[in-house]
């Protein structure tokens, strides 16, 4: 039986990427120049079969269409916003993605970004580290996060595992989602501006879609306030960048806690001489017990996939 | 006498002398002031000595900012003395047994604190296991961009933590930290069976099951350098020791070797043995998140602690029992 072919589009991780070597025929996307990948799908496009994707580099319609024998994108990660969905569905190609074991480490980095932030826990280490506490005396003090309300974009598994790590700091919790989840007590707001009105802490935890484009604008900026704090864990896009980042620098917002950004791996440097933010290299699963679990999904997936059994994780 | 409530001001005539001895915060000094008549010892040109024998030859009461040492030597100097108070809530600073002698009652801050600190610990656990600061100094430094590597995390949920102390600090990280599915056990003076928590009868068996310690007891002559070698053999390489009490409960030196030759996994300090010096060959190092101990400093705390700082001193000036009493040794 011919080897399945994979493309992995992206450097995701080096067992992930050792494995896919050692079970089927690999070919590695960021080995060709830029200017000539075009030129390396056609080239190879008899061969491959299957696209492992990640939020760096996933499956575009572009790819999709060089690749005429598709027949499966895995996506490593839970956000599909990188994967031509609708694509996939008119060729027939199926998609599957890693849920559920990523939920743990996301939430978990969004509290930790939240109390960082809130805290000051980034900012006062660089204050001891570069001398102050001796020469400065005292470092300032700082909001607590506990028993702040904590109001959540998108309950779904992500964002339910956050309210639950914020109870136990007895954060009261409030969310906005495409549906109310009645079987929550958390009060539902049918918006998004009235649910950062409500809540001093805000976590963005949906999925990134046409809809959800920029949807924390200045508006919703605005209503969260200086005393307000913006956790990002979703997708760059979800945020109005330019916004936030003079909400900022004007003191229009009082702190942020940030994953993701909309060019990554770009940060916004205006933001790097503030202590109320803590900006992360989009590492909401980079753990290691985390990426080899999605990286293990993938592949039992693709062995799925290429004995006729039924996938484990699809999407469609 | 069943009124608590406070007078809001006082004629200056009427008003209880208390002494400080350092300087308070605006909010407490305004709180206080409307009360008390504060006698301020930094605010006298006079040496120490001499500004207590000539202006606090009759105080009874003492509050202590900013952990002042409160030792026999200063309360020979001070033979009216009936009461400290105290803004932490630690009291190592404070000869306990001295005051006993002397009849003299103690208060701290209570609970006050407890939960800016708990949720402290937990905010520096998650960042040394996440790499948080260590991941924002990266960004900050303009490398993402280069595409450098940067070590993988450790996830949180799943690491067996142990609390060593679990008073109202400890209780509250172990209620925070049960949210993330972090199975908890501790070691406490006694058995503590209003909780589900497995209790261990010492730190090094506790640190023998466990993959973090969250240190969050009191400093006193039996728990100096509580966290020692065997302790930290017993964690293991892998393991993360995160400090919210003293630095004095942790044998710093040993720690740092450790933490020098990879022999633990990382540790988050908010406290040290000689603060503010740190061991500076902590400065280079990924795995440890060091905070100029600040755990208990939020805004919210500081109304909190104003407050109870004056119910405390009403308490006493009145003869009502204190707020928040510190048992004294028999």
């Amino acid at each position: 039986m011919e080897s399945l072919g994979v493309l992995l589009a992206a450097r995701i991780d080096p067992y992930l990427e050792a494995e896919l070597d050692r079970r089927f025929k690999l070919f590695r996307f960021w080995e060709s120049p830029p200017a000539q990948r075009r030129e390396f799908l056609r080239e190879n496009a008899e061969a491959i079969r299957a696209v492992v994707g990640s939020p760096a580099r996933g499956a575009d319609a572009e790819m999709i269409d060089l690749l005429p024998r598709l027949e499966i994108v895995a996506n490593f990660g839970v956000g599909l916003d990188k994967v031509d969905l609708r694509r996939c569905r008119e060729r027939g190609v199926r998609v599957v993605y890693t849920p559920d074991v990523v939920t743990d480490d996301t939430a978990d980095l969004a509290i930790g970004l939240a109390i960082a932030a809130m805290r000051r826990i980034c900012d006062s280490d660089r204050y001891l580290r570069d001398g102050s506490w001796k020469d400065k005396g005292d470092y300032k003090l700082t909001s607590k996060f506990s028993g702040k309300t904590v109001g959540i974009l998108g309950l779904g598994r992500i964002g339910q595992a956050v309210a639950k790590r914020a109870e136990g700091f007895g954060c009261p919790i409030c969310y906005c989602s495409r549906s109310e989840k009645r079987h929550t007590n958390y009060k539902y707001y049918p918006s998004v501006l009235e649910l950062a009105a409500n809540c001093q802490v805000l976590v963005v935890a949906c999925p990134l879609t046409e809809e959800t484009r920029h949807i924390i604008n200045r508006e919703v900026i605005d209503a969260l306030g200086p005393k307000g704090v913006l956790v990002n864990i979703g997708r760059g896009p979800h945020v109005d960048e330019c916004e936030l980042v003079s909400a900022l620098l004007d003191g229009q917002l009082g702190a942020a806690g940030l994953d993701v950004f909309e060019h990554e791996p770009h940060a916004p440097e205006q933001l790097f001489g503030l202590d109320n933010v803590v900006l992360v290299p989009h590492i909401g699963t980079d753990t290691l017990e985390t990426s080899k679990a999605m990286a293990d999904l993938i592949l039992e997936n693709l062995e799925a996939h290429v004995s006729n059994r039924p996938l484990l994780t699809p999407v469609f | 006498m069943a009124s608590s409530s406070v007078p809001q001001g006082r004629p200056e005539t009427e008003r209880p002398q208390v002494l400080l001895l350092s300087p308070p915060s605006a909010e407490l000094d305004e709180v206080l002031s409307a009360r008390f008549e504060l006698l301020k010892s930094w605010e006298s040109p006079l040496p120490l000595d001499r500004f207590l024998a000539t202006h606090a030859a009759d105080v009874r009461a003492l509050l202590v900012i900013n952990l002042f040492t409160v030792d026999g030597a200063l309360l020979d100097a001070l033979p009216t003395l009936r009461f400290v108070c105290t803004t932490s809530a630690g009291v190592n600073h404070i000869d306990l047994a001295e005051c006993a002698r002397r009849g003299i009652a103690v208060a701290n801050a209570g609970t006050v604190f407890s939960q800016e600190v708990a949720e402290y610990a937990v905010g520096l656990l998650i960042d040394v296991l996440r790499r948080v600061s260590a991941c924002d100094r990266y960004v900050r430094r303009g490398l993402w961009p280069r595409g450098g590597d940067y070590p993988l995390g450790s996830k949180l949920g799943g690491k067996r933590v142990g609390i060593v102390g679990l008073g109202s600090i400890g209780s509250e990280v172990a209620k925070r930290l049960q949210a993330f599915g972090c199975p908890i056990s501790y070691f406490s003076r006694s058995r503590k069976p209003q909780f589900p928590y497995t209790y261990f009868p010492s730190v090094a068996d506790l640190a023998a099951q466990s993959d973090v310690l969250v240190v969050a007891c009191a400093l006193t002559h039996e728990t100096h350098h509580i966290i020692n070698k065997d302790v930290m053999a017993a964690l293991g390489k892998e393991g993360i020791i995160i400090n919210v009490g003293r630095g004095a409960l942790v044998d710093e030196a040993e720690l740092v070797k450790r933490l020098m030759r990879g022999e633990i996994g990382g540790a988050g300090l908010d406290v040290f043995e000689h603060e503010p010096a740190v061991p500076e060959e902590l400065f280079g190092v990924d795995n440890v998140v060091l905070s100029p101990h600040v755990a208990m400093q939020a805004f919210e705390s500081s109304s909190d602690l104003s407050r109870l700082t004056a119910a405390n001193l009403e308490a006493f000036f009145s003869d009502r029992p204190l707020l928040t009493p510190v048992p004294l040794p028999a």
